[in-house]
Order: structure tokens, then sequence, then C-alpha cells
């Protein structure tokens, strides 16, 4: 006899209800309690949940009836959201595929002297280049360097992309309040929900075999910074300087181009250098759905116990992230420097 | 009189969201406090009607709060008028569409700021030459009028520097190059000197007159400090709460103001190096020349210069001459009696 029997029959709801031809499977707390060959005994007033609830009334769903509704739900979605993503994203993994064949494919003669003289360029400063020639150096002697160049390509790729819809997004929302206000929960979201999650639905959307599944997984997670940090830098720019724009006449372009966009760069190159660290955060759980790179052997330390293996893999991917660290703040203190000469 | 460069007639700006409702209680006389405290809307210009005539500096004097930052931006309409007519070279400026109101931003009107507002990452010449670039002209030709104008405000040398790198007073010289390359007519200074230590305000001072004897534009400057306004002003407007006091010639407003508020205003002023012989001589009627003058003296000496002539004897008297021509008779007497504020002297009056 359940405990809300009694409450269902004075509402005059045992009709509606309908008798109790029970044919869904028992509970799993029912299960145990039949084996144990005794009445299921719950505390005196049970919680209203569905399974308490259905037992004394079968119009009322079962708790799994929930999870099997979002699934279905899901699924029956499927196909329509697939033929609208499918083509959009599929950019994506060319765009992956291709970095990560003209990573493997270059040299190394000629890839890392490239990657030391793009740190030069980009940081000028040379303790941060002698930094990543010995980075990369100490990779290739335990021969990571292959595996470290997939990661790479990959954080590459989704750093690009991050940046050129980031940046625009941050721009629109700085010049609606309506606009920022509907995003920001959004990106809040997108920052908390835990980052196992993202790749749930994407594994049903897409092949676990095309690596646009990880790509957007991986750019989700790290657009954020650089959204947020557009949209504060515009905001922050001096209200005098935007006066003086309006007073000589600038039109909305000019204003953006000449004055909103260089005094908010220190704000958006911050938001870039977050967001390649964050990309480089997601890119090891990223390899629990092919992604390749150091994440795999990352993985394979867990999954095989091989101590060695996953630690030199970690190790890998802190230097990786050092140096991507290293260089991206160095130009933006570059940036600052040259925007205020003291 | 020509019709003068700058009109504006029966200006209202009421700041809130209910501006346009609340216009007609201003109208009807209520005053700034009671807006306030009954419809909670600032009240910032209340019936502005000034003439801005060209080729003059109209200077607007007040307090902070009194309106003034307000009253230059509606001219380029940097703010919005709640009610009102601005006229600017004949053509009214709330009619210009959105294109046409960038157009005079650029063709009509330059401004320069109380605090600048350089742009950080760009050098001094490229900051000259904004206003230039900003209408698409070739960067030759901005560069090339940039580094004129610097030149002009005694800043040769510094054009690739960064405003950062240079003292207030130099960032102040950028902004005025940078009005002035944009060659309009009109320049509209915001407290320009303000933020300025006094000897580099003394100094640009003397360089905003020197380069208006040159250039002939129609200036309007905002200040709060009385003595740089009677040192620049053609036309001087004091505000106080949103409204004009009064206006007009700097000399006539210190030797006859008509509120006590100005009386304040002007009783702390050196007048002896503010006033001119002009504004308390007395005209010659007739053509007779005393015979005793001690000598001739120009319309536009200032009255310390006077002093300094006559060794402090006030039983000298004076010819004063407008060039050529005879135009009045300086007592010594009368320069005393002038330097003494109307109101000091009825206080003593009243105390004898």
């Amino acid at each position: 006899m359940a405990f809300y029997d009694e409450i269902f029959s004075a509402l005059g709801l045992s009709d509606w209800c309908g008798t109790s031809d029970d044919k869904a499977p028992l509970s799993l707390a029912d299960l145990a309690a039949q084996a144990r060959g005794e009445e299921a005994s719950g505390p005196l007033i049970p919680i209203p949940s569905f399974d308490n609830l259905h037992e004394s009334c079968n119009r009322i769903w079962q708790s799994r009836d929930v999870t099997n509704g979002i699934e279905e739900g899901f699924l029956a979605a499927k196909p329509a959201l697939k033929t609208v993503l499918d083509p959009i994203t599929q950019p994506l993994s060319w765009m992956l595929d291709g970095a990560l064949w003209l990573f493997e494919a270059t040299p190394w003669f000629i890839m890392v002297p490239l990657l030391v003289a793009i740190s030069w360029y980009a940081s000028r400063s040379r303790p941060v280049t002698i930094f990543v020639a010995v980075s990369i150096m100490l990779l290739a002697v335990v021969d990571h360097y292959d595996v470290a160049m997939q990661t790479l390509s990959i954080i590459f790729v989704c750093t690009t992309i991050s940046v050129l819809f980031g940046v625009p997004i941050g721009i629109a929302m700085s010049k609606s309040d309506r606009l920022q206000k509907s995003v920001v929960p959004l990106l809040d979201l997108l920052q908390t929900l835990p980052t196992f999650v993202y790749l749930i639905p994407l594994i049903f959307l897409f092949s676990v075999t095309e690596s646009k599944l990880y790509g957007i997984a991986i750019i989700l997670y790290a657009i954020v910074p650089v959204i947020r940090l557009t949209d504060l830098g515009i905001r922050l720019v001096d209200q005098d300087v935007i006066e003086a724009a309006n007073a000589f006449g600038m039109n909305d372009r000019q204003k953006l181009m000449r004055v909103q966009l260089p005094l908010a760069l220190p704000n958006i190159m911050a938001g870039i250098n977050q967001t390649i660290m964050m990309s480089l955060a997601m890119v090891v759980i990223a390899s629990l759905v092919s992604a390749p790179g150091l994440g795999v052997n990352v993985l394979r330390g867990i999954r095989n116990l091989e101590l060695g293996v996953g630690i030199v893999a970690g190790i890998g991917i802190v230097l990786l992230a050092v140096i991507l660290d290293r260089v991206s703040k160095a130009a933006l203190t570059r940036v600052d420097k040259t925007q205020v000469k003291h | 009189m020509t019709q003068p460069m700058v009109r504006l007639s029966g200006l209202y700006k009421i700041f809130g969201a209910r501006d346009k409702d609340v216009l007609h209680h201003v109208q009807d006389g209520m005053g700034k406090e009671e807006l306030l405290a009954q419809h909670g809307h600032v009240l910032g210009l209340n019936n502005i009607n000034v003439d801005m005539q060209a080729g003059e500096i109209t200077v607007v004097m007040g307090l902070s709060g009194s309106g003034k930052s307000t009253l230059i931006r509606h001219l380029n309409r940097l703010i919005e008028p709640t009610a009102g007519e601005i006229i600017v070279q004949g053509e009214d400026v709330m009619q210009l569409s959105e294109d046409g109101l960038r157009h005079a931003r650029q063709e009509k009107m330059s401004m320069v700021f109380q605090k600048f507002a350089l742009l950080p990452h760009k050098t001094v010449l490229k900051n000259a030459g904004m206003p230039l670039s900003v209408r698409g002209e070739p960067e030759a030709d901005c560069d090339k009028e940039a580094a004129k104008w610097l030149e002009r405000v005694g800043l040769s040398g510094f054009e690739n520097h960064y405003p950062a790198q240079l003292s207030g007073g130099m960032q102040q010289r950028v902004g005025i190059a940078r009005a002035l390359t944009a060659n309009t007519p009109i320049m509209l200074m915001d407290e320009a000197f303000s933020a300025l230590d006094p000897l580099i305000r003394t100094d640009m001072q003397d360089l905003l007159l020197e380069l208006q004897k040159e250039l002939h534009k129609t200036i309007i400057f905002i200040t709060h400090d009385l003595d740089e306004a009677l040192k620049l002003a053609d036309h001087l407007v004091i505000l106080k709460d949103g409204f004009v006091v009064q206006q007009g010639e700097p000399q006539h407003i210190l030797l006859n103001p008509n509120d006590p508020y100005i009386e304040d205003f002007v009783s702390d002023i050196n007048r002896a190096r503010v006033l001119r012989v002009r504004s308390i001589m007395t005209p010659l009627v007739g053509g007779k020349v005393p015979k005793d003058a001690h000598g001739e003296v120009d319309v536009n000496d200032t009255l310390e210069s006077m002093i300094a002539r006559s060794g402090g004897d006030t039983s000298h008297a004076y010819v004063v001459k407008d060039g050529e021509q005879t135009v009045g008779t300086l007592d010594m007497t009368e320069l005393v009696r002038a330097l003494v504020p109307r109101v000091a002297s009825e206080a003593g009056a009243r105390q004898s």
C-alpha cells in the first residue's frame, strides 16, 4: 500500500489514475526489496517524487520517463539539426584536418625555426624566444614533437575561429545593451557547464570520427573570454576621446576602426590569451572524442595506468601552455607599451 | 550689424526622460531646484539667447554646474537641446540630417577639450592631422597641414612623439593644432586651459590671442576663470544655473555689473590690469582739449600702465588718442575711482 494512495482517493482522482495494472519495470529499490522477500519500506512520508507518486497513480510519469523524453526529443530533432548544422560546420572539419596535415607534413627543420621566428615577431623578447626554442627541442628529444604539433594545430584553428567570431560578437554587444543582457547569461552557461557535458549532445549529432566534433566543443568553451573582453574593452574606452571623435565628425565605422578597437586592443589581446589557454585545457578532454595530440597520451596514461606516458604528455601540455601564454602575454605588453609610452 | 556667425535663440536643455513634458514649467519660470524636487529633472540651460559674431572671441563664463559645457556642446549637437534654435552661418543646425551634421562638424566647427582627448595610440603628427584624414584626404596632405600647424603652435620636432610623452601644456598645443588643422571658421574651446598650471595657462592664452590676431576665427571659449575671460573676451556671457545673467563687452560688465552674483565675481579682479582707458575716459565733446594735459595716451592702454606713467599723481590729466584722432580726456582722479568696485565704494560711502 503506497503512501499517496489515500491522497489521490481523497481528491477523487482514483478513477483518473486507473487501476494498478502496473506493467512498468520495477524500480531498483523495489527490486532489491523483492529479492530480500519484503515490501520496500521507505521513510514514513516518502518524498513526493515521480516514482513515489507513480506507485499510487498510474497516470503519473516515472522519473526515467523524463530522461527518456529528453533523449527521444533530441533524437527526433536530430535529423533536422543535422541537416542544418552538418554543412555549416563542415568547413571546420576541413580546416582542422588541413591544419593537422600542414603541421605534420612540414619537416621539423622548417617548422621549429618558423615557430621560433613567429615567437620573436610577436613578443620581441629574447628570453621568451629562447624559452620557446628550448621547450620545443625538449619535446622533440623525448619524441613528443609530432603529438605536440598535432595539439598546436588544433589550438591554432580553434583560436583563430574563436577570434574571428568572438571579436565581432563582442563589438556588437558593446553597441547594444539589450544584446549584452541576452548574451551574457549564455556566456555564463558556456563557461560553467562541465566540459564533458558539451560532448554528450555533440556525440549524438556528429560522428565521433569527424574532427569538427572536438572542434566545436573546444570553440564553444574557448570563445567566451574573447567575447567578454572585447565587449568590456570597447565599453571602457575613454569617453572624452569618443566625444572628440564625434566632434570632428567621425562616422561609426571610423570611430570603431580608429578609436575604439585600437584603444580596446590590450583588453582584446588579454581575451585572446585566455582563449588560447582555455582551448588548450579542452584539448585533453577532446581526446576522448578522437582529438589527436598530447591528450591522447594522457588518456593512455589513465586508461592503461601507464604512469610515465601520462606524466610526460602532461608536462608536454604544460610546456605548450607556458609557451603560448608567454608569447601572447609578451605581445600584449608590447601593444600596451606602444599605446602609452611614458 | 551683419548676421552673426552663431545665433542661439530660446535654447532650453532639461536632462531627464520626460524633458519635453516638463519644459512648460521652466518656461513658466520654475527654477532649477524646484524642477529637481518636483519633477526629478535637471535644468541644464534656461532660455539662452546669444549672438556670436564672426571673428570675435565669445567667452562663456560660469561656475561649475552653470551649464557652460552643456551650452558649447549644443553648437555641434553633441548634446541635443530640449527646445530652441541653433543657427550657424545662417543654417539651422537642428534641421541637419545625420550626414549633414557630420559634415558640419568636419567643415565648420572644430573643438578643443579640457582633457585634451588626443588619441593615445597615434603620434602627435597623426593626431593633429586627424580632422583631415576623417574627411578622407590623402595622408600626405594631412601630414603636411598637421606639420604646418604644429610648427605654428611651437611643437616642431615633436611630430613623432606620442601624446603621453608630452606635458599637459604641450598636449593642449596638439589639441589646438588639431583644431586649426581642421581649418574651420568656428573653434569651440571647452575649458581648454583649465587643466593647465597658471604659468602655462598664461602662455597658452597669449598663443591663442596671437593666433587669433592672424586667423580671425570665431572662437567660443568656455572658462570658469574671470581673469581668463576678461583677457580673451570680445563678448562675455555670464551663466548662472543655466541662464544668462549678463552679457556684453567685458569692460562694460566690469564697470556696470547688473547682478549681485556678478558683483561678487568682479570684486576680486585686478581692475587696473583689465580696464582700459577707453572705458573710463571722458569722451570729447565739442573738440575742446584741456590745456594742462600732461601728454597723450592710447585708448587701449591699461590703467596699470597709466598709473606707472603718472607716477601715482592723481592731479594729472591726459589727452586720449585713437590713432591720430583725439577722442577724449582722462583725469587721473576718475581713474582712481574706477579702480574701486561699485559695491565696495557704496559700502565705503555708507560708513563715512
